[in-house]
C-alpha cells in the first residue's frame, strides 16, 4: 500500500466531483441509517412511531432479558456454523469437480448458478411446499420411499425443530453456488506445475489436494468464509417462510426476532436495540476470523 | 492500491479426455449428474406445479408428474385475489432497473477517479467503500425504516432503489476500479492530448474497453436488488408497491393457497434473470478472484 499525496489539498478537491455522488449514497443510505438505529435504541418509541424521549439501555434490558433471547443467540450460532461449514465442505467437492474436464461440464456449471440468481423466497417456498401434508412433493416421495409413515406426513413445518432444519437445508442449498464458484477461482490460480511436481515426487491424489491444492485455496475459503458468515447470519427469507407461521420463538435467529419486533410487537426501538447487538455478533465474529485467519491479502 | 484482478488472465488447465483414464471421465460424469439433478429439482417441481391446476397441485395423491399441462396458468394468475401480482412485477423490475441504473451512474466516475488517481483522501474512501461492504440491508432496516419515515419517503419506490443501490455500491466500485486500473494510463494521455475532456476520456475511450466489467456490475446489481426481501419487507407497505419477493410469502399459510400462481409467478421472475447470470457464468471466476463479490 503506497500513500502517496501528490498533489494536496487541491488535488481533493479536484476529486470531489467524482466522488461525491458515491459518498454522499453511502452516508445517506447506509452510515446516516446506522446512526439513526444507535440513536433508536437509546429512545421511547411508542408503538406508532412516536420518539417519546431518552430510554436510556431499557431497550438493551428489554432484549437481553426476553426469556428466549439466549435460545435465540445460541439458535443463531448454530445456523451460522452449521450452515457455512456444510456449505465450505459441500462447495469444496463441488468446486473440485467442476474444475476436471468431462463431457457436459459446461452444463453442470451453468446449472449450478440457478439457485444464485433464483430468489431465496421462491426457492423456499418450493421446499416449503413440498413438505406440505398430504399434497407436497417431497413428503408425498419420502412416504414413497417409505422413510414417511403417512401421507398426512411428519408435519415437517409444523413443528419449529423440523421447520428449522428444514431451513438449513435450504440455506445450504442457496449458499452453494456462490460458494464453489469463490472456491473454482481459487483452483484456476493454481499453477499446473506444482501439482505435477507433487505427482513426480509421488503424492497421491488424497495427498497432494491436502498438501497442495488446500493450502493454496486459504485465500479463496476466507472470502467465502467471511461473506457467508456475513450473508447467513443475515439471512431472513428462508427462515421467515419456513418456520414464520409457527407460533412462539422456538425456530428463531437473531435477524427473524428483529423483524418480529418490528412487524408483530411493533417496537422499533427494541428492535434497533437487538440490531445494534446482531451487528456487534457480526463485526467481532469477522474480527475474530480476520485476526485468526489472517486472509487479508494486501489491498 | 492494486487489485490482483486476473480478468482472462487466469490460465485454464485443459485436459484432453485421452489423457485421462476412461473410468476417472465416467466417474466424473457420474458426479455431475449427481449436482445436475439436485441443482434443477427445486425448479422442476417449481416449473411442473406451474401448469397443474389447483386441484392437481392440492390433490391428496399428488402425481410426480403433471397430467394434464395448464398452460393457460401463466394467463390467469396475474388476477389472483391475493397480491395484485401484476403491479408487483412492475415493481420489481421499476425498483432493480432504476437501482443498477443509480449504482453505475455513481460508481463509474468514482472508481475511475480513483483507479486514475492518487490524492489525499483516496484511501478514506476507499475504506469508507470496503466498510459497507460488511453491511446488508436486514441489519440495517429498522434504522432505514425510521429515516424513509422521518423523509416521509418509506413505502416509495424511491426508497428502496436508492437502498439497493447504495448496499451494491460496494461491490460496483470494487469491481470497476480494479478494471479502470488495469487500462493503461498513456490511453488516458493519448485522447487528452488529441484535446478530449476528463469526461471524455472516461466516457468515450474507458467505458469501451471496461464493458466486461460494467456487464458483471450490472448483473450483480440487477440480481441483488431484483430478489432483495428484508428491507422492502419493512419499507413498502402498501400491496401494489411490493415487489414479488415479499408479495409471494403472503401465500404461505393461507388457507388455500394457489401454489400453482405461486410457482407460475416464480417461473417468470426467475428465468430472465438465471439467463443474465449464465451469461456471465465465464465472468464469474475472473471476477470472483478479486474477491470482491457479495
Amino acid at each position: 500500500m503506497r500513500r502517496t499525496h501528490d498533489g494536496g489539498p487541491r488535488a481533493t478537491l479536484a476529486a470531489l466531483p467524482w466522488l461525491a455522488p458515491a459518498a454522499v449514497l453511502i452516508l445517506g443510505v447506509v452510515l446516516f441509517p446506522a446512526g439513526v438505529m444507535v440513536f433508536n435504541s437509546t429512545r421511547d418509541i411508542s408503538i406508532s412511531g412516536v420518539d417519546k424521549g431518552p430510554a436510556g439501555f431499557a431497550n438493551y434490558v428489554e432484549v437481553f432479558s426476553f426469556p428466549y433471547f439466549w435460545p435465540i443467540l445460541g439458535r443463531t450460532v448454530v445456523w451460522v456454523v452449521v450452515v457455512v461449514g456444510v456449505t465450505v465442505v459441500l462447495s469444496l467437492g463441488i468446486a473440485q469437480l467442476l474444475d476436471k474436464a468431462f463431457p457436459g461440464r459446461r452444463l453442470v456449471r451453468l446449472v449450478v448458478i440457478i439457485p444464485w440468481a433464483a430468489s431465496v423466497v421462491m426457492t423456499t417456498m418450493v421446499v416449503y411446499y413440498g413438505l406440505e401434508p398430504y399434497f407436497g412433493i417431497i413428503n408425498k416421495f419420502l412416504v414413497d420411499i417409505g422413510l414417511v409413515g403417512t401421507p398426512e406426513g411428519y408435519g415437517w413445518t409444523r413443528n419449529p425443530d423440523t421447520a428449522f432444519a428444514w431451513a438449513v437445508v435450504v440455506a445450504i442449498f442457496v449458499s452453494l453456488p456462490f460458494t464453489s464458484y469463490t472456491i473454482l477461482a481459487g483452483l484456476a490460480t493454481i499453477p499446473a506445475e506444482t501439482l505435477e511436481a507433487a505427482k513426480v515426487d509421488g503424492a497421491g491424489p488424497v495427498r497432494s489436494y491436502l498438501t497442495v491444492v488446500l493450502p493454496q485455496l486459504r485465500g479463496a475459503l476466507s472470502v467465502a468464509v467471511i461473506i457467508n458468515i456475513i450473508n447467513v447470519f443475515n439471512s431472513l427469507p428462508i427462515l421467515k417462510v419456513m418456520t414464520g407461521s409457527i407460533p412462539g420463538y422456538d425456530a428463531d435467529t437473531v435477524m427473524t426476532m428483529i423483524f418480529k419486533y418490528i412487524q408483530n410487537q411493533h417496537k422499533v426501538d427494541v428492535a434497533s436495540a437487538l440490531s445494534v447487538v446482531a451487528f456487534v455478533i457480526v463485526l467481532v465474529i469477522v474480527a475474530v476470523y480476520v485476526r485468526v485467519v489472517r486472509p487479508m491479502r494486501e489491498v | 492500491m492494486t487489485i490482483g484482478v486476473t480478468q482472462g488472465g487466469i490460465r485454464r488447465r485443459r485436459y484432453t479426455s485421452d489423457q485421462v483414464p476412461l473410468g476417472r471421465v465416467v466417474l466424473r460424469m457420474l458426479g455431475g449428474l449427481v449436482v445436475l439433478v439436485v441443482f434443477v429439482l427445486p425448479y422442476t417441481i417449481m416449473f411442473f406445479g406451474s401448469v397443474k391446476t389447483k386441484a392437481q397441485i392440492r390433490s391428496v395423491d399428488p402425481s410426480y408428474f403433471p397430467r394434464e399441462w395448464h398452460w393457460e396458468n401463466y394467463l390467469t394468475m396475474w388476477s389472483t385475489p391475493e397480491t395484485p401480482l401484476v403491479q408487483n412485477l412492475i415493481s420489481t423490475i421499476v425498483i432493480a432497473s432504476c437501482a443498477t441504473l443509480l449504482a453505475l451512474v455513481v460508481a463509474v466516475p468514482a472508481a475511475y477517479y480513483t483507479a486514475r488517481f492518487r490524492f489525499p483522501g483516496r484511501f478514506a474512501f476507499l475504506a469508507l467503500v470496503i466498510t459497507t461492504q460488511m453491511l446488508q440491508p436486514a441489519v440495517l432496516t429498522s434504522g432505514l425504516f425510521r429515516q424513509f419515515v422521518a423523509l416521509g419517503m418509506h413505502d416509495t419506490w424511491a426508497a428502496m432503489i436508492l437502498t439497493n443501490a447504495a448496499f451494491n455500491l460496494a461491490f460496483t466500485i470494487w469491481i470497476l476500479h480494479s478494471f479502470f486500473a488495469s487500462i493503461p494510463r498513456e490511453i488516458d494521455e493519448a485522447a487528452q492530448l488529441d484535446g478530449a475532456g476528463r469526461l471524455t476520456v472516461l466516457l468515450r475511450v474507458n467505458l469501451p474497453l471496461v464493458w466486461p466489467g460494467l456487464v458483471t456490475a450490472i448483473v450483480f446489481t440487477f440480481v441483488a436488488a431484483w430478489n432483495e426481501f428484508a428491507a422492502s419487507l419493512v419499507i413498502l407497505s402498501t400491496a401494489g408497491n411490493q415487489p414479488l419477493s415479499v408479495a409471494l410469502t403472503k401465500f404461505v399459510g393461507q388457507y388455500e393457497t394457489s401454489w400453482q400462481y405461486v410457482f407460475g409467478v416464480s417461473v417468470v421472475a426467475i428465468v430472465p434473470v438465471v439467463v443474465l447470470f449464465m451469461l456471465i457464468e465465464k465472468r464469474l471466476v475472473g471476477g470472483l478472484a478479486t474477491g470482491g463479490v457479495k
